[in-house]
């Protein structure tokens, strides 16, 4: 069967990047799109840094093993991850029925799905593990003789990671935050899975003008957008030379 | 004099407290899975709580499923194909970085990871224009194609990983000994990067298996299984997907314990 491909006038204009600068809908969009990923890559580290510390410093022989766990779930369906937590948030769900049998709720809420707060929870589920795998890495690199040197130096512990263990750990955080950042900015299955109405992400609106409202330049211009943001981002990380961590 | 015993020395407050978050955050990562593998033997069509009964059912229905077969049948050709170039792609550009010079290497090494980083959908939409404007059809052909994109730089950051480890001496006293420089590739190179290779390429496998952000702008009339999956999640999730993913989880586990098994060896 042959594919119909859409017919682009192939003349150069920057319409299209004036019509996403000047319609608040798609600027609205960007901007929620950004503060989303923010969000997501934050509590991705808030959440990472304990269990790479643990991890690496407690686990012992363990630790193999806890490593594979962190891996495993990206080896299981991405897709029905996602819609897992329909299950879980829902109104008939794991969540309600729990908070239920606790007697913390009377009855089922439904404030737990399709809206921000159920995309920021899947989306950070599902990158979660690329936070805490560089960041496993990082801890282990870490050089235990130059902490003790500090501390013998006199450097109170929070002066030490402060001045030392920060900046050795940077490089490889900067690479997990790069990934979650990145694949949240792009994707656009989880909003239209878990996120209400009004919650689409930049992805969705591409994924629409290059599906059923074919206008091919306009996902194009869009595109590109994400691709700035995230070139920024990348800009920032090679300065610090933490690309290699990746 | 006796020693005292303090309180702090029986419990360690910061392994007890590290401990705790790592135990919610595994919970949290979990949870999701353990959710549809419990669901996948319950007996109501309706994924809500509480759960009526227990069945192996919806295990046999998804044995059956036509679709879901011709899904995993299309999804195991196109993790197949594109591993494979991926992985030869992947091995022979990492020979290449670390053994010879040319020009535009070091630009190479920072844009090869390019894919790994870069959202699906930007590949995708890329893609599918690049592929518009060349007139290829879309199908699985173009799947394979779009899927071989990221598998190739983590075949090459695993196999170049590697080859820097690998003492060149070996190759060199090959060289001296008369090997010509294939059999010094096949009797001393290659052993040393099988595992490495092996390892990614099974990632590359399993990332191609599941991909479904860029196959969605890439394939035609054939439908993957993540694909047939997503189209049916408009509907609603059914016990039979909850069934199929159980069994692909398992199967994935398997193979994720071979390629850390192999990826240990060395």
């Amino acid at each position: 069967m042959q594919h119909q491909y859409v017919e682009v006038i192939p003349k150069f204009t920057w319409e299209n990047f004036v019509q996403i600068l000047t319609n608040s809908g798609y600027r609205n969009t960007v901007i929620r799109t950004l503060y989303i990923a923010i969000i997501v890559t934050a509590i991705d580290t808030l959440l990472a840094f304990p269990v790479a510390y643990f991890i690496t410093k407690y686990a012992g022989k363990y630790k193999q093993l806890l490593t594979i766990l962190i891996l495993l779930p990206l080896w299981s369906s991405y897709l029905v991850r996602v819609f897992a937590w329909r299950i879980i948030l829902g109104y008939n769900g794991v969540l309600n029925s729990l908070l239920m049998s606790l007697g913390i709720l009377s009855q089922p809420s439904s404030l737990f799905l399709y809206n921000q707060f159920s995309m920021v929870v899947t989306l950070c589920y599902v990158w979660l593990p690329f936070m805490i795998l560089p960041l496993v890495t990082a801890f282990e690199r870490l050089p235990g003789n130059l902490l003790e040197a500090s501390a013998d130096l006199g450097a109170y512990p929070i002066y030490t990671f402060r001045r030392v263990t920060l900046p050795l750990l940077l490089p490889g955080f900067l690479a997990g935050a790069l990934s979650v950042f990145s694949l949240s900015m792009g994707d656009y299955i989880t909003p239209s899975l878990v996120g209400g109405a009004g919650d689409i992400l930049i992805g969705n609106i591409v994924a629409n003008q290059f599906g059923v409202a074919d206008n091919w330049p306009l996902g194009s211009a869009l595109a590109m957008v994400v691709l700035l943001l995230i070139f920024c981002l990348i800009g920032i990380i090679a300065r610090k030379g933490a690309l290699e961590n990746l | 004099m006796e020693k005292k015993t303090e309180y702090k020395d029986l419990v360690d407050v910061p392994k007890l407290i590290f401990g705790t978050i790592t135990f919610l955050v595994y919970l949290f990562m979990y949870l999701p899975i353990l959710t549809i593998a419990v669901f996948s033997f319950s007996q109501g069509r309706v994924l809500s709580l509480p759960i009526q009964g227990w069945t192996l059912d919806w295990y046999a229905k998804a044995w059956q499923d036509e679709q879901l077969q011709v899904g995993l049948f299309n999804s195991l050709r196109v993790a197949s194909a594109s591993c494979t170039i991926a992985a030869t792609l992947g091995t022979l550009a990492a020979l290449a970085v670390q053994r010879y010079q040319f020009f535009g290497k070091n630009f190479f090494r920072s844009i090869v990871i390019l894919p790994i980083v870069l959202p699906g959908i930007v590949t995708g939409v890329a893609m599918l224009s690049f592929f518009s404007t060349i007139d290829l059809p879309l199908g699985l052909m173009t799947v394979i194609i779009g899927h071989a994109t990221f598998g190739f730089p983590v075949v090459f950051n695993t196999v170049a990983a590697r080859i820097a480890r690998l003492p060149r001496s070996l190759e060199e006293a090959a060289a001296d000994l008369g090997s010509p420089p294939w059999e010094a590739f096949w009797k001393v190179v290659f052993p040393g990067l099988r595992s490495a290779l092996i390892s990614a390429t099974l990632l590359a496998f399993t990332l191609s298996f599941d991909e479904i952000v860029v196959t969605i702008f890439l394939t035609g009339q054939d439908n993957t299984l993540p694909m047939e999956i997503w189209a049916r999640l408009r509907f609603g999730m059914t016990p039979e997907i909850n069934a199929t993913v159980t069994l692909i989880l398992l199967f994935s586990v398997g193979l994720v314990l071979l390629s850390q098994k192999l990826g240990a060896r060395s």
